[in-house]
Parts: structure tokens; C-alpha cells; sequence
């Protein structure tokens, strides 16, 4: 049984020494709030901005209508990047690559859409439309924000977003940040890696470009400079339908293979010129993108959304450590304080 | 029963058998995991987990990391409540808390190991020259490992004299001397550390965008509403343990100092309700809770297990009712589970067709990890000076 007294002793202690720290305690914060807002102040350009395109980037031009899906882009990919083929064991044809969507053996497929009867291609009632899936190498990529170890990089010129193996700890959050869902990894084995489209980068070397656009018959995939392929979108979304023109094949301000072909009808959208931020690979459709499984973006990316809020909290750790320092001067006095009550050391 | 002065009772090994049937399923429970992470790590992820494209954070991020962490704040909360806030007379939950916490995060620590592809490239989160400073993933990762550290070092001279050996011996003296000194900066920086990143656990779910539904997308009041539940845990959690610890080891009940700690949780817990209600209103996301979907369930699931104690422990005298601060302090723990999971899990949606449910060989793992925290509080406090002592008058 406790002593009454006692008690009584021990409540007036406390309520004592709540009043008195109540006090101290707030001028202890009123100091720390004051620290902090100076230091948030003092913050310079905490508020991260867009990043621009750089006016050398790469990229590629893919145009839904001119598409005949052949996926000799598929096959062409697999090869210049060595990746396994994937079967489908349930078809007819179990022998054969037939990837579904890009995977951790797959960087690009070309994927259809399929409406009523299928009479018409390029139509979004009753037609059929062809898709192309693979890295969109965005201007302000969210892998990029999200690695943690700078596995994911953009190139500052040709803003070429590539993968580290060598970096890269498995953590899959650029797979989770990704919007378009692109950055892929390996399950299945015993030490993964990220797969993602790099543009081909490593045929540079060899002064060849992205093996997609190099095979594609038609000059869907188109590659070049982003500012000639987007000038390129332009004079095809300025022609009249049904009218004759010219179509590039290959790279852009390449060797001419262009040839003579006959303007479909477009939406009127050249998605990934504003989408998140913008995109390095750009694209034409007869259908509208969110039937293609190309949802609606807002025109920021979430990195920016992220490193603004970082920034402003961590920027030159002037935050932290003032908080650092209201903690520690507290965390101090009432040590001290404890230490006097009970005539000894801490625990 | 018991006395709120810290100075009474000095913590004391509990002592006591260490092999009991408890501890013997604990340790079955743990070489269970064991086996499943040999596997893991000969076969690949694939070989043991449901993870894919769609969902490549499952269970062991979520659970073993997001939530782990969080259950474990009662170190933080406790050290927020007795050495910043100076209410000492709960000094005596502090080091229970401590041990819970220390373990619960480098648990944490180590289940992260098995979660990534590569994980022989670890260090580069703090390798300069790997690290990005823009990831909110490194900055979760680096303050966890200090935090971790910093926890090991406040709680050394509870062990440092059982594990020293040899002219080791001499100089434990001379390093609890040096713990004593920088007591404060440690304190500091184990308040700072998971005001950090147990804000920017939310923080990495903004880079989601528009994958993460909008009951739980919340943009900048994602930290604040990550960090005030973590708080609002470590308040929930040291009630949990102090209950059960009493329980299992049969020691006198605690209640009067919990009842006056359910106060503080009680404010706390309507600050969040007030933020994160207010929050969905202004952003107009409040009528996707309306609508028959999966999401608008779980959410209402989450948000029942905040809103059911904010009514439970609204009396004085319910929250001096063990069973029901118990009670309320199990649907807090579970509010902050479900919290996590709907951000990390359900919400989250990158596109059509994924589906992730966790395997067996997942759950094995986690529960692994849980059992094995638990062995290992068990053996401490039987072994260390952790829980205070009682005094002969009362046994």
C-alpha cells in the first residue's frame, strides 16, 4: 500500500515541475519555431522546377497509323540487347517469342487494339489500332527522382534515361514510381537486374541507332532528334487526310528511304509533348490514347512534386540541425533536471 | 501498484528458465523463415514471393519495413514524451520501449536484406557518388541506419557489461561514462532520426502520382500524416507491450501510468483525424469513400479503427479501464497497419491486370521475423536490466 502522503509529496512534484517546464518549454519552442522558419527561409529555390529538354535529345517518333504490326521491332530489339525469348506455352505456336507486354525479357512489344468487328484500322468504332510500349525517356523522370543509388540516370544531352546494373540494389521503387509502368525487373533470377529500353545506346558506337526504328518497314518508329521529330508530327497533323506525302524511315536527317504514302486520320494530340512533364518518345494515333492504355498525365511530373518537398525540408540539412539543436538543448536540462531529482547518473 | 517515480526502481534482469514451450515455437517459427530465405536467395524472389511488375513492394516492404518501423516507435514516442517534453514520470516505460524499438528496426534492417535483387549492392545508399540525395528512398534508408546505430548506443550500458570480455572489461567504465556525457545528443538524435524518416515513409508515395487512389494521395500531407501515426503507434505500442508484459511475465499492471499516457494518444489521435478528414474534404477526394469499390472499404476499415478508440478512450475513466485501453490501443496499432497497407498496396494500381496477394513462403518470412523479435525481448528482459524492478513488498 502506497503511503497517502507520499503521493501527495510526489503529485505536487509533478505538477511543479510540469508547470515550470510548460513554461521553459515554450520558450524553448518559440525559439526553435523562430530557428526553423528562418532557416526554411533561408532555403534558396526550395521549390524544385520542371526539368527542360535538353535541345539535343534523342528519341523516337511512333506513329499508330502508319503500324502494320509485323513486330519486326520486337524481334529487332531482343536481338541488338541479347534478351530470351518468352513462350506462351497455352497457344498454338509454343515455340516462338510472343511476349505479352514488356518484361524483364522484353523491352518493346506492339501491343493492338481491338473494337466490334475490327473493319477498319485506325478507328476507334469497330477498328483495330496498333500500340508500341517501351520507355518513354521522359524529361523529368520518376525513376530517375526515385533511385537511390543513381542506378537510373538521364543523360544531360541526350537525354538518354539508362539503367546501372553495376549501381542498382534491386529495390524496385523506379518499377513502383514509373507512371507508364516501364522500368521491369527479373524475378526469376537468383541476381536480377532492372530491364528497360536505353535507346540503344550501346549501337552508337557502331554509328547505328535504336534497331526498332532501323527494321520498322513503315516508319512508325521513326528515330532522331526530338525537336526534328516533333516538327515531323507536326507537318503530318497538318496535312489534310486521305492526301498524299512522304513518309521518313529509320533516322530522321539519315540516308533518305522515305517513300510515298497516303495521311490518316489523327487525333488531335501528340501525346508525350506535354504528358508528365514531356517525353523523348512521342506519338501519332488514330485512336485516342487512353484506348491504346496511354492513360491522361498531368503535365508535371511527380518528381518535381517529391524533390520540392524535399528540398524544402532537407535542403543543406539547415532543418534538421536546428531541430537537432531545440532537441538537444532540451533533451539536455531535463537529463540534468532527472539526474538532480534522483542524485546519481542516468540508466 | 505502481509508481510513476523513475528514480524508485532501477530496471533489473527478470532471470527465469529460457527454454519454455513459448520460446521453443518462437524458435521453431524463426528456423521456418530461415529455411524460406535460403531458398530466396538461391532461386531468386520469384521462387518464393507473388511480387510482379504491378506490385514489386509486397509484404516484406510493406509489412516487414513501413510497418515494423513504425510499430517500433515507442523508443521515439517515449523519448519525445519523457526527455523532450520532460514528463519523467514515464521514465519507467522507456526502456521497454527502447528494447521493442531497437529490435523492431534492425529486424527491419535485416528483412530489407531479403527484399532486394541485389542485395551485395547495398552500401551504395551511402556511398557517395551512388547516393541521390533526391530519393526520398535514400533519405528513408540513411536515417533508419543511424537511427538504428544511435539506438544500440543508448541502450549499450544495459549490455555492455555482459558481452565485454577480457581487457574489454577495463574500459567499459570509460564508454558508459562517454554514453552518459552525450546522453543528450543521442536523445536528440533518436527523436530526429524517425521524425525523418517515419515522415518519409509517406513521402514515397508521392512520386506514385496518379497510381495511388486519391483517399490516400494526399501529396505533401502525406509525411505529416505518416509521421503523426507513427507517433500515435508508439503510444499504442508501449501500452500493447507493458500490457502483455505484465501479462506474460505476471507482473503488476500499469494502468495508472497508461491511463495518463492514453491521455496525450487520445489528443494526438484527434489532431490526426481532424488533419486527415479535413484534408480529403478540401482536396474533394472525400466522395471516392462513397462510392462501392474495394478501395472505399478498406478505407473505412482503416478509418473505423482510428475513429472506434477516439470514442472508446473520449471518458477519463475508460481510458483507466485496462481492457479497453488495451482494446483501443490494438484497433490503433491496426488503423496504422491498415494506413500503410492501402497506401503501399491497396491504392496503389500501375495499370490494368496486376494482382499481388502474398504468399505462404511471404507470410512465413514475416511472421519469422516477428517471432524471432519476440524470442529476443523475451530472452533480454530475462537476462538484461530492461523492465524495473519490483519491490520484495509487493510480490
Amino acid at each position: 500500500m502506497e503511503n497517502p502522503e507520499r503521493l501527495q509529496r510526489i503529485k505536487k512534484r509533478i505538477e511543479g515541475v510540469s508547470a515550470m517546464d510548460r513554461r521553459n518549454f515554450f520558450k524553448a519552442s518559440l525559439a526553435g519555431s523562430a530557428a526553423l522558419a528562418a532557416g526554411a527561409a533561408s532555403c534558396p529555390a526550395a521549390a524544385r522546377e520542371s526539368h527542360t529538354i535538353s535541345p539535343d535529345a534523342l528519341g523516337l517518333l511512333y506513329d499508330s497509323t502508319l503500324c502494320i504490326g509485323c513486330k519486326a521491332c520486337v524481334a529487332a530489339c531482343k536481338e541488338s540487347n541479347e534478351m530470351p525469348p518468352e513462350f506462351q506455352a497455352n497457344t498454338e505456336q509454343p515455340y516462338w517469342d510472343m511476349p505479352l507486354d514488356i518484361s524483364g525479357k522484353t523491352l518493346t512489344v506492339i501491343k493492338v487494339y481491338r473494337h466490334g468487328t475490327m473493319d477498319k484500322k485506325d478507328e476507334e468504332q469497330n477498328g483495330y489500332a496498333f500500340i508500341k510500349k517501351s520507355c518513354m525517356h521522359c524529361v523529368d523522370p520518376s525513376c530517375v527522382s526515385a533511385c537511390p543509388v543513381s542506378a537510373m540516370n538521364k543523360d544531360p544531352k541526350t537525354g538518354v534515361v539508362s539503367y546501372s546494373k553495376e549501381a542498382c540494389i534491386g529495390c524496385r521503387y523506379c518499377v513502383a514510381a514509373c507512371p507508364f509502368g516501364v522500368p521491369r525487373f527479373t524475378y526469376d533470377q537468383t541476381f536480377p537486374q532492372i530491364s528497360k529500353c536505353q535507346l540503344c545506346k550501346h549501337r552508337w558506337k557502331d554509328g547505328k541507332y535504336s534497331a526498332c526504328a532501323e527494321v520498322c518497314p513503315t516508319g512508325a518508329t521513326l528515330y532522331g532528334k526530338v525537336t526534328d521529330l516533333k516538327q515531323e508530327a507536326a507537318r503530318r497533323r497538318a496535312l489534310k487526310p486521305g492526301s498524299q506525302t512522304s513518309f521518313p524511315r529509320g533516322q530522321l536527317g539519315g540516308p533518305d528511304q522515305s517513300y510515298p504514302g497516303v495521311v490518316a486520320k489523327y487525333v488531335d494530340h501528340l501525346y508525350g509533348e506535354k504528358e508528365f512533364g514531356g517525353t523523348q518518345m512521342v506519338m501519332l494515333s488514330g485512336v485516342p490514347f487512353d484506348k491504346l492504355g496511354y492513360l491522361d498525365l498531368p503535365p508535371r511530373s511527380d518528381a518535381v512534386v517529391t524533390e520540392t518537398l524535399q528540398h524544402t525540408l532537407y535542403s543543406g540539412l539547415v532543418m534538421p540541425l536546428v531541430f537537432l539543436g531545440v532537441l538537444g538543448y532540451a533533451a539536455k536540462r531535463n537529463l540534468k533536471q532527472y539526474e538532480e531529482e534522483k542524485g546519481g547518473s542516468h540508466d | 501498484m505502481t509508481e510513476h517515480a523513475h528514480h524508485a526502481h532501477a530496471p533489473a534482469p527478470l532471470g527465469g528458465k529460457l527454454i519454455t514451450p513459448v520460446t521453443l515455437c518462437l524458435g521453431a517459427l524463426t528456423l521456418a523463415a530461415a529455411v524460406v530465405g535460403v531458398i530466396r536467395f538461391i532461386f531468386g524472389l520469384g521462387a518464393v514471393t507473388n511480387l510482379n511488375d504491378g506490385y514489386p513492394f509486397g509484404l516484406w516492404i510493406v509489412y516487414d519495413v513501413v510497418i515494423g518501423s513504425a510499430f517500433a516507435c515507442g523508443g521515439y514516442t517515449m523519448a519525445l514524451l519523457v526527455y523532450i517534453f520532460n514528463k519523467g514520470e514515464y521514465h519507467p516505460l522507456v526502456r521497454p520501449a527502447l528494447l521493442a524499438s531497437v529490435f523492431g528496426y534492425t529486424l527491419a534492417a535485416v528483412s530489407v536484406i531479403f527484399d532486394l535483387g541485389r542485395y551485395w549492392n547495398a552500401w551504395h545508399i551511402f556511398w557517395p557518388g551512388y547516393s541521390n540525395v533526391n530519393s526520398v528512398l535514400f533519405e528513408v534508408a540513411t536515417c533508419i541506419s543511424l537511427y538504428i546505430m544511435v539506438m544500440w548506443i543508448e541502450f549499450s550500458p544495459a549490455f555492455l557489461d555482459k558481452i565485454a570480455v577480457g581487457f574489454l572489461k577495463k574500459i567499459v567504465p570509460d564508454i558508459k561514462r562517454i554514453v552518459a556525457k552525450l546522453m543528450f545528443l543521442f536523445i536528440a538524435l533518436g527523436v530526429l532520426l524517425p521524425s525523418m524518416h517515419q515522415s518519409s515513409l509517406g513521402s514515397m508515395l508521392i512520386i506514385f502520382g496518379n497510381q495511388l487512389h486519391p483517399l490516400w494521395q494526399s501529396g505533401f500531407m502525406l509525411p505529416l500524416e505518416f509521421l503523426l501515426t507513427a507517433v500515435l503507434l508508439g503510444f499504442a505500442v508501449v501500452v500493447f507491450e507493458a500490457t502483455l508484459v505484465s501479462m506474460g511475465f505476471k507482473r503488476p499492471r500499469e494502468t495508472d501510468l497508461l491511463a495518463r499516457l492514453a491521455k496525450f494518444m487520445w489528443g494526438l489521435l484527434l489532431v490526426y483525424l481532424v488533419l486527415r478528414i479535413g484534408e480529403l474534404v478540401l482536396r474533394g477526394a472525400l466522395p471516392h469513400a462513397f462510392q462501392a469499390t474495394l478501395e472505399a472499404f478498406w478505407f473505412w476499415v482503416e478509418m473505423l479503427c482510428f475513429i472506434v478508440p477516439l470514442i472508446m478512450l473520449a471518458k477519463p475513466a475508460s481510458r483507466n479501464n485496462a481492457g479497453k485501453l488495451f482494446g483501443a490501443a490494438v484497433l490503433l496499432m491496426l488503423g496504422g497497419f491498415m494506413l500503410r497497407i492501402n497506401g503501399f498496396l491497396v491504392g496503389y494500381e500501375t495499370g490494368d491486370g496486376w494482382h499481388y496477394f502474398p504468399s505462404l513462403s511471404e507470410f512465413i518470412v514475416t511472421v519469422g521475423l516477428i517471432a524471432f523479435e519476440v524470442l529476443a525481448y523475451i530472452i533480454l528482459v530475462k537476462l538484461l536490466p530492461v523492465l524495473p524492478a519490483l519491490k520484495p513488498a509487493s510480490r
